[in-house]
């Protein structure tokens, strides 16, 4: 027995002295939860350290105590084996010792737990909301909203066969920016199935659920990025909806402020213009792949049984007034897409499928189409 | 007037007997086993290194979902009653089980209900593909249409387990020989009498849930769905209030088997007999009111976290207790280690690091940070792969010579469970670094920063892999020769089962034992 377990010690051995650092080259092996940038997510990150070493601790005796006997108390060696088998002195002892760790450790527990729940005087309220699979920020009273999506490089790297790049899958189209010094509250809820917006830094993690409205807080003191992904399955493309905040001073994050209200009224004014086919085909192909092409596929073609075709579909070939109703308020499992894309991009898709994919239908629809009829609704 | 068994496949569709059930429930856990096996091997490898190479993302999601309800529903649980329907008889001094005929029943429902399960797999629309826990809204508005197939299975399943429950309940209450009291009962005994308990008070709970999914999908309610004023939330208490007894299911048989073990390859009684019932029982008990820990982040109001958090530290007294009467029961023993112990010894060890990872889970703050990320995997994964998993293991290599009247090669079980040791090891402790270092759990691709323990991973799962084909090899040598086994088998062994000839006869204990 002894010698074969020798052989696999060995094996283990050369496995991690040969193996491990060409792997090594590869990445990084952070071994270790974050400590973060907030007074919380350091003192989640002490309770878990402090935790981690009586755990260690404890493991350390009991299994000294164990291996000892095993060395000590083995036939081989000639051990004769005794007969007691009783003591309530001795149960008594292993049940209160635990007891006194458990209660020692409840005091900082329940204080950290109550600082993460004290939500009241913010200064800044973001509404998040969990769509399949993107992020929408809305700054509450500032009439500004966007929604955030896994950067299309990240999407290109996926299937390539390259060493992916440092932020592969934790890259967005928008980051969600924050004031530094300010108590900023997320308000979290979801739109279709349940998320989690997780921001390991902050240590914020709030379950994004349709019908509540949960609440988180954090005070970043410095300027700084930070990443992080949907912890709750949601379907799909889980993987693929990735959360980047930045924290930047109030100067920088007032004057970011102010050109996204000149940007959403640009948006408002660019509804009122005409479009050529050629100009709405081809903002329609991007947008296509952007909010499409996860479930009806970049060809259109749609995956059977799960999400429908776009090619020679009932819909995209049929009436415009109920290609408008699909994608501005979704149904039958797809969501709506009337908040998300401005109407010079509904348009923009509507007429591109209309005549993508051997579609072929000749017609366009004007982003003033889609204003009348979110207006008519 | 004892007669054998009837010829040919009529003995095993028509077999009231203990012993024919008992070893079908177990081959049918082992192919289940390596059907589950075979769809982790499929995660593992398209988590070798980031990118999609071999599935798609509705697919990984597919294997992760099957993955965790075959392994839970089809290979441990059904390993456990296998083992209790050869064991629990044999240790009791009791002919059979109390109810033949149903025991009969509740094995031949199960090949039935996970036919159908696998078998969404070649369905429109894919196999389900909500994780294991099946959270609504995903798995009713959004779900495939083979979810409805999901639900018949899982009804199937309860069912199973509802009837297996009783009949262990009944033949340990009212079976036993003259003079088995229930304090003299073997702890394997005590285990599953408790078990049994916990599986009668929440498979109705789980049947209760699917049910209330399947009114949702086809009956226009609204339960879970809250734009018709139902509550996403609700099904995750509902769920937990099965899916937190339910891990004890699997795990309490799973102490029963390393307290018949230890003491046995110890020459020594087992240490604090009394104390593990009734910690067992404790544990049994506490199980029914900590299931929110796994809704921490879900935004309980904080009373509710709290007392859910203090309620789930309590738990460490209780299985602490279990494993100091391990070790203290090995203390001055006189020890040798065959295969049956090795698996024992390693339970004790890598258990009691996937409860250290549990106190930590238990902490709500900390838990902000390990919520649904591979540190979530290894802690469950530490509990119930050499918890439940090595426990069974074990099981087989100690009573195989009893079932089989051949002793097991010695070395061959030792390679298999340094092989298994090893594997197990390097799977699944590299995924508490890549947790930490803020991996999310169901991901199908990652960032770069988590590739190396994620490589580390995979290997080691293939190596895990690999040991199972083992066990199967030494499984099968053993039923057909091998040295021949006495009926004590093992120098230290003590109870009721060890008094028969091995093989155990087809019919034991006719007339009753006593029992002093």
């Amino acid at each position: 027995m002894l010698s074969i377990s020798k052989r696999s010690l060995a094996l283990l051995f050369a496995f991690s002295i040969v193996v491990l650092p060409s792997l090594a080259a590869a990445g990084e092996w952070q071994l270790n939860m974050t400590e973060g940038v907030t007074e919380v997510s350091r003192e989640v990150y002490s309770l878990h350290m402090t935790i981690f070493w009586w755990c260690v601790g404890i493991g350390a005796v009991v299994f000294g105590v164990m291996f000892y006997s095993m060395f000590a108390h083995r036939k081989s060696r000639g051990a004769e084996a005794a007969q007691f088998h009783h003591s309530t002195k001795l149960e008594i002892v292993w049940t209160v010792i635990p007891f006194a760790i458990l209660i020692a450790m409840a005091f900082p527990a329940t204080s950290t737990l109550i600082k993460i729940y004290d939500t009241a005087d913010a200064d800044v309220d973001i509404l998040i909301t969990g769509y399949q699979w993107k992020w929408k920020y809305e700054y509450l009273g500032e009439d500004v909203s966007f929604f955030a999506n896994l950067s299309d490089s990240s999407r290109e790297e996926i299937y390539t066969k390259d060493a992916k790049s440092e932020n592969y899958l934790l890259e967005v189209d928008q980051v969600l920016l924050i004031p530094t010094k300010k108590k900023v509250r997320f308000l979290v809820t979801a739109n279709d199935v349940i998320h989690s917006w997780w921001v390991p830094d902050l240590a914020v993690k709030r379950d994004a659920i349709p019908g509540y409205i949960n609440e988180a807080w954090t005070y970043v003191e410095e300027p700084g990025l930070f990443r992080g992904q949907c912890a709750e399955l949601c379907g799909k493309d889980h993987g693929f909806m990735p959360i980047v905040v930045k924290a930047v001073e109030q100067g920088e994050y007032d004057a970011w402020m102010a050109e996204k209200r000149a940007a959403a009224a640009a948006v408002a004014e660019a509804a009122k213009q005409t479009l050529t086919f050629d100009q709405l085909y081809a903002e329609g192909e991007s947008v296509y792949e952007t909010y499409c092409a996860a479930c009806h596929q970049a060809g259109g073609e749609g995956i059977p049984g799960m999400f429908p075709a776009i090619k020679d579909s009932t819909i995209a070939t049929g009436d415009i007034k109920l290609h408008l109703d699909r994608v501005i308020n979704g149904g039958q499992g797809m969501p709506p897409f009337g908040e998300q894309l401005t109407p010079v991009q509904s348009a923009a898709v509507i007429t591109f499928q209309r005549n993508a994919f051997g579609n072929n239908m000749g017609e366009s629809v004007q982003p003033i189409d889609v204003v009348n009829f979110k207006q008519g609704q | 007037m004892a007669h054998g068994p009837a010829k040919g496949l009529s003995r095993w569709f028509y077999t009231t007997n203990h012993k024919d059930i008992g070893s079908m429930y177990l081959w049918f856990s082992f192919a289940m086993f390596f059907l589950g096996g075979i769809f982790a091997l499929v995660i593992r490898a398209e988590l070798f290194q980031p990118g999609l190479q071999i599935v798609e993302p509705g697919f990984f999601n597919q294997m992760t979902t099957m993955h965790g309800l075959v392994m839970v529903f089809g290979a441990v649980m059904p390993a456990f009653v296998g083992l209790a329907n050869w064991m629990i008889p044999m240790m009791v001094g009791a002919p059979d089980m109390a109810l033949p005929r149903m025991n009969n029943w509740s094995f031949w429902i199960l090949p039935f209900a996970f036919a159908m399960l696998a078998s969404t797999l070649f369905m429109e629309g894919g196999a389900p593909n909500f994780g294991w826990t099946f959270y609504a809204p995903l798995s009713t508005t959004y779900a495939p249409a083979s979810v409805t197939f999901f639900i018949f299975a899982v009804h199937i399943m309860g069912a199973s387990s509802i009837m297996g429950s009783i009949n262990i309940i009944a033949t340990i209450l009212n079976m036993r020989a003259p003079g088995m009291t229930l304090m003299k009962m073997p702890l394997f005994v005590w285990t599953w009498l408790i078990t049994a308990y916990l599986l009668i008070a929440v498979m109705p709970v789980l049947a209760g849930v699917v049910t209330m999914m399947l009114m949702d999908i086809h009956f226009g309610t609204s339960f879970f769905d809250a734009a018709g004023g139902g509550d996403p939330v609700l099904f995750q208490h509902v769920f937990w209030f099965f899916g937190h007894p339910e891990v004890y299911i699997m795990i309490l048989p799973a102490f029963g088997v390393v307290s018949a073990i230890i003491p046995t390859f110890a020459r020594k009684p087992l240490f604090g007999y009394s104390s593990m019932v009734y910690a067992t029982a404790s544990i049994a008990f506490l199980s029914f009111i900590v299931w929110a820990h796994h809704m921490f982040t879900v935004g309980m109001p904080l009373l509710g976290e709290v007392a859910f958090m203090y309620a789930t530290m309590l738990i460490a007294v209780p299985t602490g207790v279990k494993v100091f009467n391990w070790v203290t029961t090995m203390w001055r023993g006189s020890m040798t280690f065959e295969t049956p112990m090795l698996f024992s010894i390693a339970f004790v060890v890598l258990f009691t690091i996937g409860g250290f990872s549990g106190l930590m889970l238990a902490m709500a703050p900390a838990d902000f940070q390990y919520h649904d990320t591979y540190f979530v995997v290894a802690h469950f994964h530490y509990v119930l792969v050499p918890g439940a998993i090595f426990s069974i293991t074990a099981a087989v290599y100690y009573w195989l010579p009893k079932w089989t009247g051949h002793m097991y090669d010695e070395t061959m079980g030792k390679v298999q469970f340094w092989t298994a040791f090893i594997g197990l090891n390097i799977t699944f402790f590299p995924m508490h670094f890549s947790g930490l270092a803020g991996m999310p759990r169901r991901i199908p691709d990652y960032n770069p920063l988590w590739a190396d323990w994620n490589m580390i991973s995979s290997v080691g799962a293939f190596m895990f892999g690999a040991a199972q084909l083992l066990l199967l090899y030494n499984v099968v040598k053993t039923i057909r020769g091998g040295k021949k086994a006495t009926a004590e088998v093992w120098e230290g062994s003590h109870g009721l089962e060890w008094t028969v000839a091995s093989p155990a006869p087809y019919h034991t204990f006719t007339t009753p034992p006593e029992v002093k």
